[in-house]
């Protein structure tokens, strides 16, 4: 058993020592806050987990049926004193690791805004069948299968999906959030270093899911700008017929930027999926106020 | 129209020759179990014995048996499952196209929570629970029947999905609107929720059976807290069952009537909300995992108090614990999305409440750990079993708690790291437990014990290969590998995947071990064949003899106090005076065989298939017979037989010199 551990030890600190991508690797505030919420939680609850795990295998281990040395008390049924620490014990550990979760939940609200002097630059988010697409609403272009973002600038996202459900998810930059047809949700991430770093999709979306990567690249803010100008330079314009054509479902796109994105396209996709002869829709359109 | 509905001959996949290999070898299994059956002779023993018995001995071990295929059926899915990941790095893709890859992680996570932990745990507790309780048996015996036969047609539907059509390529549970027709046209997503559908009228029988059966028939002086703590534990599964599997029958049904009927409770357009049904499924979804590890908290507690020679620790604080977790289950639903963008008070709140509900299952940690605390353990298999499940289970519960702190599930959720976390409770705890089970009530179901070097070399091999397999995936979830990948560039996770996929080997050298060990023991049953109490007991099952007759108890026993059985054998050693009790057998009135669950399984089979494949005419039919059965069933008119006085000491005298004269 003692072997037994140890070899896990032994493997487990040999695959963490490996890592230099993915959550341990943070790059920005978001990512770096839940590194660290993930090693103060982890910090509290090993502290009481290794000693109890040490302690099952010594008491087992101790009053083995062959150790003549154990005491043997068959009437050890209850102590009131052991009923009070037994409940106690979690019950603090769940306390302190509870406060770090109802902190957490509100400090890093995929919602709230990040403080910063900079102003921030939105990117609307679609998830197709199987590419991701990103607007860039205030500069006038679209980029599919790749994100590009300036280091040091909150970036607020707005998402949805134009069928079926993903996860936009960029690890070393943070929070992963669901985009959902029909749905608008809402992120705030910052890139603190410039770098390339994996994106993908973290919610099965049927065959061609493995592809659904991209690469998120920060960059600085003039070469961010560069990176407009040329997207506004060439490439198709993004209307409804070209968006149209890009939903149809395909497998590992290679990237491409659009010169310009038509007005209003992404609250379009949004509504999109409530189809105009749709009983209720009718209905909802008919009073004011309802569909939002 | 075709007379077939959707069925031609292009469902069966000719052209792939893993799904058509495998479906040979299924049906050339069946084949042969069957006619090894029919020609030697065995049919009508079979029919008379188990496939019409109502005995929920019977009952249960059939569960079991069903249990223990389909573990080898999901076990396989896993293999297939780990070496693709193995060896679809980089531009690889591996052996396995997404449209099949996608079918066997579906298959795998339906089949073996529904098909394998499930059956498991309710054979487990259709065994002992009467046992346990002194009684004769289930409140409702026939429907315990109808209801095994059920999910046996649950089962043959899944399997049936191998070799004519499709299953799922959605994940096993299924959200729309990948489920819904406009992204799964295919029979896929019918054969999983008539599969469920099914099986789920099944187990919610068992559930209401349950309830009844501990809340209104005990021995005589078996108050409720001098139950068995698995008799609790198991009160609080079927509880929970009996709430929350109407919850997934309507999800289910609402899921259908969109595919069906063009309804749109979950669609994208007309207003659906798929959201609502992420939500439903996940307040059945989470009291289920409690479903499944509540019973294995019983199997625990009975080992390791016999095993330790102590009563149960704080059996009150247990009960309390037990009946915590039942209530909390349902209040942490939401934890399975944290990521779908609700406010922070909300995902606070369900933060928080899942950290609560690991407040009492710690308390039963150190429960046993203080039963433990001064007793005598002795290393058998169940107790190795036990003590795995503690040590594992504790890292499990830890990643759990972790992943309930909303942003650090911002960071894994659906990441390997949860694939890591929930086999670490599921197979560290229903699995574990269910095994521990298995090998500590096995001497009573046949009357002889399981080799214990092969046990032991299988707990070994499962503790090991668990570690080997899911450690990585740990790893590899925090540096960002999401989950249902059927080929990935970053080849520097491919190392990690390939000692998953050794954990895996390990794993398969465990049930290797078992099968060994089954047939091992089987061969040499009579060096190992035991008395009724090989394990110095403490609770009533322990009293009778092994295996039980059908009545279970020649004479019911009074209850004095908590551990019957063991404060009857401390009564019978101060006061040794032997009593004859011939006088007092008096004729018993046992529930009549019945092939009810049997023929209304076969209507069950007939009618999901027809349904899947939109075979309107069979449909009917199909339902037509299920309820002429019932009208049948009704109007019955003998529904119990006697068991005469002299057959019940004729029993007593043969097992008596049997005892004395091995």
């Amino acid at each position: 058993m003692r072997y037994l551990f140890l070899s896990v030890l032994l493997i487990g600190a040999a695959t963490l020592g490996g890592c230099n991508e993915g959550v341990l690797n943070p790059q920005g505030p978001i990512a770096f806050a839940e590194r660290q919420i993930l090693f103060d939680s982890l910090g509290i609850m090993l502290a009481i987990v290794i000693p109890v795990i040490l302690a099952t295998l010594g008491v087992a281990f101790w009053f083995r049926a062959s150790n003549t040395r154990a005491s043997y008390r068959p009437d050890f049924v209850y102590s009131g004193r052991i009923e009070v620490l037994v409940w106690s014990i979690p019950l603090m550990t769940v306390l302190l690791v509870g406060g770090v979760a109802w902190v957490g939940a509100h400090d890093l609200d995929p919602r709230k805004p990040i403080d910063s002097q900079v102003k921030p630059v939105t990117v609307q988010v679609v998830s197709l069948d199987w590419k991701w697409l990103f607007i860039y609403p205030d500069q006038g272009v679209a980029s599919v299968n790749h994100l590009v973002v300036p280091v040091g600038t909150p970036i607020s996202f707005e998402l949805t999906s134009a069928g079926v459900m993903n996860s936009f998810f960029v690890p070393q930059l943070g929070s992963q959030i669901y985009t959902m047809a029909g749905m608008t949700t809402h992120l705030q991430l910052q890139a603190d270093n410039a770098g390339s770093y994996p994106g993908f999709s973290a919610q099965f979306s049927g065959d061609g899911f493995a592809d659904m990567t991209f690469k998120a690249d920060a960059v600085p803010s003039a070469d961010f700008s560069q990176w407009v100008e040329t997207a506004r330079a060439s490439g198709p314009t993004l209307d409804a017929q070209a968006y149209t054509d890009l939903a149809n479902p395909s497998k590992a796109v290679a990237p491409f930027t659009y010169h310009a994105v038509a007005s209003g396209l992404f609250s379009r996709i949004v509504m999109s999926q409530m189809s105009m002869n749709d009983p209720i829709r009718r209905i909802c359109l008919a009073s004011p106020g309802v569909v939002q | 129209m075709n007379i077939l509905g959707k069925l031609d001959w292009s469902a069966i996949p000719f052209d792939q020759p893993i799904v058509m290999g495998a479906t040979g070898g299924m049906v050339l299994g069946i084949v042969l179990v069957l006619s090894w059956i029919v020609l030697g002779g065995h049919l009508p023993y079979l029919w008379r014995e188990w496939i019409t018995s109502v005995d929920h001995k019977r009952i249960g071990v059939m569960y079991i048996i069903l249990a223990l295929v389909m573990l080898l059926r999901g076990f396989s899915d896993a293999i297939m499952m780990r070496s693709q990941q193995a060896i679809a790095a980089g531009g690889a893709q591996g052996y396995l196209p997404p449209e099949h890859f996608d079918q066997v992680f579906s298959a795998h996570g339906t089949i073996m929570i529904f098909f394998m932990a499930m059956p498991f745990v309710i054979g487990l507790m259709n065994f002992v629970v009467p046992l346990q309780l002194g009684v004769r048996d289930m409140a409702f015996p026939t429907m315990n029947s109808v209801a095994l036969g059920l999910t046996a047609s649950g089962i043959l539907l899944t399997n049936i999905s191998l070799a004519v059509g499709e299953f799922a390529k959605t994940g096993w549970v299924a959200y729309p609107p990948l489920s819904e027709l406009q992204f799964s046209p295919g029979v896929g997503v019918d054969y999983y929720l008539w599969a469920l559908q099914i099986s789920g009228i099944g187990t919610l029988m068992t559930g209401i059976n349950f309830v009844t059966t501990i809340l209104k028939t005990r021995a005589p002086g078996m108050g409720y807290m001098r139950m068995p703590v698995f008799c609790w534990t198991a009160l609080a599964s079927n509880l929970l069952m009996v709430a929350a599997f109407p919850v997934l029958t309507a999800t289910f049904a609402m899921l259908l009537l969109d595919r069906y009927l063009g309804f749109h409770f979950f669609s994208v357009d007309g207003q659906g909300n798929p959201m609502m049904y992420v939500n439903l499924f996940w307040v059945w979804g989470h009291p289920e995992v409690y479903i499944l590890i509540l019973p294995a908290f019983g199997v625990f507690s009975e080992v390791i108090s016999t095993f330790s020679g102590k009563p149960l620790f704080g059996y009150r604080s247990m009960v309390a614990a037990t009946m915590v977790i039942c209530v909390l289950s349902f209040l942490v639903w939401l934890h399975h999305f944290f990521t779908m963008g609700a406010s922070a008070d909300v995902n606070g709140f369900f933060g928080v409440m899942t950290m609560i509900i690991a407040v009492p299952t710690g308390v039963k940690v150190f429960n046993w750990l203080f039963t433990m605390y001064g007793g005598r353990v002795r290393f058998t298999v169940p107790v190795l079993w036990s003590l795995g499940f503690m040590v594992t289970f504790v890292i499990g519960g830890m990643t759990g708690v972790l992943m309930a702190v909303p942003p650090a599930d911002f960071q894994v959720h659906n990441s390997v790291f949860l694939i890591a976390h929930f086999h670490n409770v599921i197979i560290g705890g229903v699995v574990f437990g269910a095994l521990a089970g298995f090998n500590y009530w096995f001497p009573k179901a046949f009357g002889f014990r399981l080799d214990e070097r092969w046990g032991k070399a299988a707990f070994w091999c499962w503790l090991v290969g668990f570690y080997v397999a899911f450690m990585p995936l740990y790893a590899l979830g925090l540096m960002g590998m999401t989950r249902r990948m059927q080929h990935y560039d970053d080849k520097s996770w491919q190392p990690f995947l390939i000692v998953a996929a050794i954990g895996v080997a390990i794993i398969m050298m465990g049930i290797v071990c078992q099968i060994i060990q089954l047939i091992v023991s089987i061969r040499a049953r009579e060096q190992l064949r035991v008395g009724d109490d090989p394990w110095n007991g403490r609770t009533l099952e322990w009293s009778t003899a092994s295996p039980p007759p059908a009545w279970n108890f020649s004479i019911l026993p009074q209850v004095a106090g908590a551990d019957a059985f063991w404060t009857a054998k401390q009564q019978a050693e101060r006061n040794p005076e032997h009593h004859d009790q011939s006088s007092q057998y008096r004729p018993i009135e046992m529930p009549r065989s019945s092939p009810l669950g049997f023929i209304n399984a076969f209507f069950a089979v007939i009618t999901g298939f027809a349904l899947i494949w939109h075979i309107w005419w069979m449909a009917g039919l199909g339902l037509i017979g299920a309820f002429m059965t019932f009208l049948f069933f009704a109007f019955r008119d003998e529904e119990e037989v006697e068991v005469p006085v002299e057959q019940i000491a004729q029993f007593e005298r043969r097992h008596r010199a049997e005892l004395v004269a091995p």
